[in-house]
């Protein structure tokens, strides 16, 4: 069976298992078993790839499969995997298999709930190989409709009205994508023959620029959506608020990069006029983001606000090194995708540890928790350090890549426009310096914390994943950089054949 | 020959992990001495690399640039790299030796410094960290390197600041140190990325290239009036400016003082804070030559510094804070020295006298931080008024603290009295404002030192809660070593050694700036002799007479309430809190809004769905008879 089919099958597998199971210690364990499984499979088609790479394969996509799915409208099961898909692979088989051990005391319907995170994953997975917009799309869907009950049924606070709003506002970002898609499908034969929804067969030809004017606003705005593109965030603080551990996780962690990845994969990769011609007004709109989420995440003092926040700010780097359309800046903002997934994972998955312990989530209500809780809050502090860009850690690779990149644009409007990006690493500081501050040092503010007991081992699992993989890419980031750089070849010739 | 160079910095690095995640399962003690004897290999290799270096071959050109290591880190673009390496030349070389050594006499001196307290060996884990990040940033070979590692002295210097995490105003002022510096470093980063767009390279060997052969396209190119690289290099000084604490960006570093004194001496005053100043001198070449007008803002910033800072120690109580201003004070000579600079030959004293000055300053500051840490140990608080006539008690902490006052207020022959002559001449010849300047500052700094040592040793005794008692050996031993260092090391060649183009110079005795610095060293000496070596009315007369001045003085002109009146005030309240409501109610609530109109709608318009036949038999012939009617109009 083809290696990226595998990645599909073995979550059905974990699923059709849970359904065997009574509680939640078998449900766990399943779960356990087969994302482990399921990161193995990523370490080895990390590996796979690699060595092929190595061994001189220079096709844009590898391990490619393609069967027909739906003759008339030609829609096919058609995967395959770049270096950037590889990682983002190899980055939701971490974040998943931490969500799974931060969610070990997951007692409430904890069968359904191991179920519809797994099933949340496969939609990641799937449309992370898939290479057909329809097959996408599908897998899109569904990651998504998941995220509605995860969060409406184990959720916090007012968790139906936080669900619903999250599920219509990635809807309506759908049924722009939707619009996008089919819009992409019907010019993909301008000249006659059949159409098509592959990715790699519409990027050889040229869709008319009146139709790519048209479609890329929908197709880019709703992928936007998904990547907390100002002023579509707002499902995010809510979402992330309510949402229980894993999901945040898996949710800030994962999902949003579909958003990120969609935008150039698809909008920018397959109507390069477009997106020159328009690349500006997202520019402004992503950059507001970065210095926004950030100014943002100050003023709060509810830790999942905070990283909400955050998230915003660091996602919108995302999106806005990807709109710098070269090398550098892409090859950071791809950086920044996976070092951000793997930090905010790491941020809701203390917070949730924090929060069962403490009951609370106003930072004001707690205080001098390095004393009690020292693992976690050292963790903290990594996570925190990570968050602002320290050297050594995963966050510095990216913002530097990205910034040093977007630098070398010839025209002012895109250097001065990087210095107000730049200028979030110095309100980021406050922010996270704040919330440590606060959280973890001082006195012990209540006295009913002294004796909170510091971290179990499948929270250590959890947390230790995580960290090896964030410090793994910020102290030898090398590999990964040049990876992407790589795969990014094809993608950015597109762009710059247009670009003069 | 020099492949071992490179663990000089990994041994750091390696105790930091070992103790860091195995320490707390040890005793405390194992830690410390564990990074001690690391650090004190380091310390053994950097003398031997200084002594092959400058004294192995015969160096009748200039010395050479070796690079005996060197990795790629990370790939940008063709030529944009960032690379990890070791760079040897006069000034890093001499930076690992002035590093490497203040950081083993901490390492030794916190044996006894930091018996008992709870986190030994957590201080020792961040004490290795910061020595390997402060290495790192020292042999760094280009620019990104070096901001990389200047990023986790950055790191290392909040950790060892709010090293006791449970006090409040530790925590803040670790804060503070960090968001001021972050703030500084955005400068310094977007200099980097002027520097990077301009010349295509980070590496330090390109950039200095005297020809300035990169910089070919930086002609024209400005900004607002001034040229891009007069940008490009005050960004990168103002990075600068905010490690090395220069006016306005210094107020983090009195603050700073609330970490345990061994971390004072070793990273605010000899070692991390001269990095901006080690930061002007590796880029040196490039001020000189592609912006002058950069290294104007560098004299004056760096002359201002050193005054305003000279007369704010005067007023404090605090014998830490003292000493801070005194560091601020002098690496403002440090940095007016390189700003006044030249290039070549006996035009590069400047340069010269600022490195010399940068170490001769870091051991008698050491020594001063060390001496005070000494003197908190024995009657437990930091202030003066605390103390009196512990000449008695602490004999040795007297004698290397007396030596230290007097190598700082520049008596000959201590090395003082040679680096800041130096400083003093090149700055004559550069620029007469800036002369008088230091020389005053000269005179002001010998009257506070000396009000520090008569307060501290002299006078009357107060009521101790035990009898004050020498510290441990632990702690003389450093105090001996760096008494000894600051007497001789004045007598250093530097000028054959450490100068901007790498070439031998002679130099002389100016007898007409060095009798006239000597006197008002004296004379500063005298007048805090009259004042405060017997108790007396007079300071507080002269104090009282002096009204607001003395008060706008003392709070140390008011610049600590400016910074939270922008932070607190501005950002917080201004900023921040009127976008989180507006993220609230306006974006997030057009969201809503769409949401609730739609229900409106629908509620008002499900009426239609009643599933009565006549209703929608009424309808239907409604809709039919309004559809003809309107073709009907049409045709």
């Amino acid at each position: 069976m083809n290696i990226l089919t595998l990645l599909i099958v073995i979550p059905v597998l974990t699923i059709t298992g849970i359904l065997f199971t009574k509680d939640l210690k078998g449900a766990r364990l399943v779960s356990a078993i087969g994302m482990t499984a399921q990161l193995v499979v990523a370490a080895i088609l990390v590996f796979m790839y690699l060595g092929a790479r190595k061994a001189g394969v220079t096709d844009e996509m590898l391990f490619t499969a393609d069967y027909m799915w739906f003759k008339t409208l030609n829609i096919r099961y058609a995967i395959g995997v770049d270096g950037i898909a590889v990682a983002m692979i190899a980055l939701t088989a971490v974040v998943v298999f931490a969500g799974i051990f931060a969610s070990w005391e997951m007692e409430f319907l904890s069968r359904e709930f191991f179920i519809s995170l797994i099933l949340l994953a496969t939609g990641v997975f799937g449309f992370f190989i898939s290479l057909d917009l329809f097959t996408m799309f599908l897998f899109y869907e569904v990651a998504v409709i998941p995220m509605y009950l995860l969060i409406g049924i184990w959720g916090s606070g007012p968790k139906e009205s936080s669900a619903m709003k999250l599920t219509l506002m990635l809807m309506g970002g759908s049924a722009l994508l939707m619009v996008g898609i089919f819009g992409i499908y019907f010019n993909s034969a301008p000249d006659g023959g059949p159409l098509t929804f592959h990715i790699i067969e519409i990027s050889k030809i040229q869709i008319p620029v009146e139709a790519q004017r048209f479609f890329f606003p929908f197709t880019f705005v709703g992928f936007g959506i998904l990547g907390a593109l100002f002023p579509f965030h707002t499902w995010s603080p809510d979402g992330h608020a309510s949402a229980p551990t894993a999901v945040s996780m898996l949710h800030a962690g994962v999902l949003m990069k579909l958003g990120g990845y969609g935008a150039f994969r698809v909008a920018m990769f397959l109507m390069p006029e477009a997106a020159h011609e328009m690349a500006w007004i997202f520019i402004i709109l992503t950059s507001i983001s970065v210095v926004y989420g950030a100014f943002g995440a100050i003023w709060q003092k509810d830790l999942k606000y905070i990283n909400a926040y955050s998230s915003v700010s660091h996602c919108g780097l995302v999106l806005f090194a990807l709109l710098m359309m070269n090398e550098t800046a892409m090859d950071g903002g791809i950086i920044q995708m996976i070092s951000h997934g793997l930090m905010t994972a790491l941020f809701f998955a203390l917070i949730g540890m924090i929060y069962g312990r403490t009951h609370t989530r106003n930072i004001y209500e707690m205080g001098g928790l390095m004393k009690v809780i020292p693992i976690l809050s050292v963790v903290y502090v990594i996570a925190g350090l990570a968050s602002l860009g320290l050297p050594g850690l995963s966050g510095f690779v990216a913002e530097m890549t990205v910034f040093v990149g977007a630098f070398q644009h010839t025209d002012v409007f895109h250097r001065v426009v990087t210095i107000l990006a730049a200028s979030s690493i110095v309100i980021t500081a406050v922010y996270i310096l704040r919330v440590v501050g606060i959280l973890l040092f001082g006195p012990v503010k209540d006295p009913h914390f002294e004796h909170l007991e510091d971290a179990q081992w499948y929270e250590k699992l959890s947390m230790y994943t995580l960290v090896i993989a964030i410090a793994g890419i910020g102290i030898a980031p090398l590999w990964l950089s040049n990876t992407i750089l790589d795969s990014l070849k094809p993608i950015v010739e597109k762009l710059a054949q247009v670009a003069f | 020959m020099y492949n071992y160079t490179i663990l000089i910095p990994m041994i750091p690095l390696v105790m930091f992990l070992v103790t860091g995640l195995l320490g707390m399962k040890w005793k405390p003690i194992i830690s410390g001495l564990l990074g001690t004897t690391g650090l004190g290999i380091s310390w053994v290799l950097s003398l031997m690399t200084a002594i092959t270096y400058f004294f192995g071959g015969h160096h009748a050109e200039a010395f050479p640039t070796i690079i005996p290591f060197e990795t790629l880190w990370l790939t940008f673009s063709e030529t944009l790299q960032i690379k990890m390496g070791v760079l040897l030349d006069p000034i890093s070389v001499m930076m690992l030796v002035v590093v490497t050594t203040i950081s083993f006499m901490v390492h030794i001196y916190s044996l006894g410094y930091m018996h008992g307290e709870k986190g030994f060996q957590r201080f020792y884990a961040f004490l290795s960290l910061f020595t390997f990040s402060m290495l790192g940033l020292v042999i760094a070979t280009n620019i990104f390197q070096m901001y990389i590692f200047w990023e986790l002295v950055g790191v290392s210097s909040f950790l060892l600041i709010g090293f006791y995490y449970q006090k409040p105003s530790a925590v803040a002022a670790s804060k503070k140190a960090f968001i001021v510096t972050r703030f500084a470093d955005l400068g310094f980063l977007i200099g980097i990325l002027i520097l990077s767009f301009i010349t295509k390279t980070f590496d330090f060997g390109i950039l200095t290239n005297p020809d300035g052969a990169v910089f070919a396209n930086a002609a024209g190119l400005s900004f607002m009036g001034v040229s891009a690289m007069t940008w490009a290099m005050v960004l990168v000084f103002m990075g600068g400016a905010g490690k090395s604490a220069m006016f306005p960006l210094h107020i983090w570093l009195p603050d700073a003082m609330e970490g345990p004194t061994p971390v004072s001496a070793l990273i605010h005053a000899a070692t991390m804070v001269v990095a901006g100043v080690y930061l002007v001198a590796r880029l040196f070449v490039v001020y000189h030559f592609q912006a002058p007008d950069a290294l104007e803002v560098v004299a004056y910033i760096g002359g201002f510094t050193s005054l305003f800072a000279a007369v704010i120690a005067i007023t404090q109580y605090d014998i830490k804070r003292v000493l801070a201003f005194s560091t601020l004070s002098q690496l403002g000579y440090m940095m007016l020295a390189l700003g006044v600079s030249g290039y070549g030959g006996e035009e590069g004293l400047g340069y010269m006298a600022s490195v010399f000055h940068l170490f001769t300053h870091a051991m008698f500051k050491a020594l001063l931080f060390l001496g005070a840490g000494s003197i908190i140990h024995a009657v437990h608080s930091n202030y003066m008024y605390d103390m009196g006539g512990l000449r008695k008690y602490l004999p040795i902490t007297h004698i290397t603290f007396l030596i230290a006052c007097l190598t700082i207020a520049g008596v000959p022959p201590l090395s003082g009295f040679f680096s800041k002559d130096e400083i003093l001449v090149a700055a004559l010849e550069h620029n007469k404002l800036l002369f008088a300047v230091e020389f005053l500052v000269a005179g002001l700094t010998a009257f506070y030192m000396f009000r520090l040592y008569f307060n501290i040793f002299w006078g009357k005794d107060r009521h101790y809660h035990h009898t004050p008692h020498e510290s441990p050996l632990t702690m003389t031993i450093p105090l001996m070593f760096l008494a000894f260092a600051s007497v001789f090391s004045g007598f250093l060649p530097f000028h054959s050694l450490v100068t901007a183009d790498k070439m031998h110079f002679d130099t002389h005795l100016h007898l007409g700036v060095a009798v006239p610095s000597v006197l008002i060293g004296l004379l500063g000496i005298a007048l805090a002799w009259l004042l405060y070596k017997k108790e007396s009315k007079t300071p507080e007369n002269i104090a009282r007479k002096l009204g607001v001045l003395y008060t706008a003085t003392y709070n140390k002109f008011y610049f600590d309430e400016i910074y939270l009146f922008i932070t607190r005030k501005i950002i917080f309240n201004y900023i921040s809190r009127p976008i989180a409501w507006f993220d609230r109610h306006i974006v997030d609530g057009f969201m809503v809004g769409i949401g609730t109109v739609t229900e409106k709608v629908s509620y008002r318009i499900k009426g239609m769905q009643s599933g009565q036949l006549q209703h929608y038999a009424f309808m239907f012939v409604a809709g039919a008879l309004i559809l003809a009617l309107v073709l009907v109009y049409y045709m």
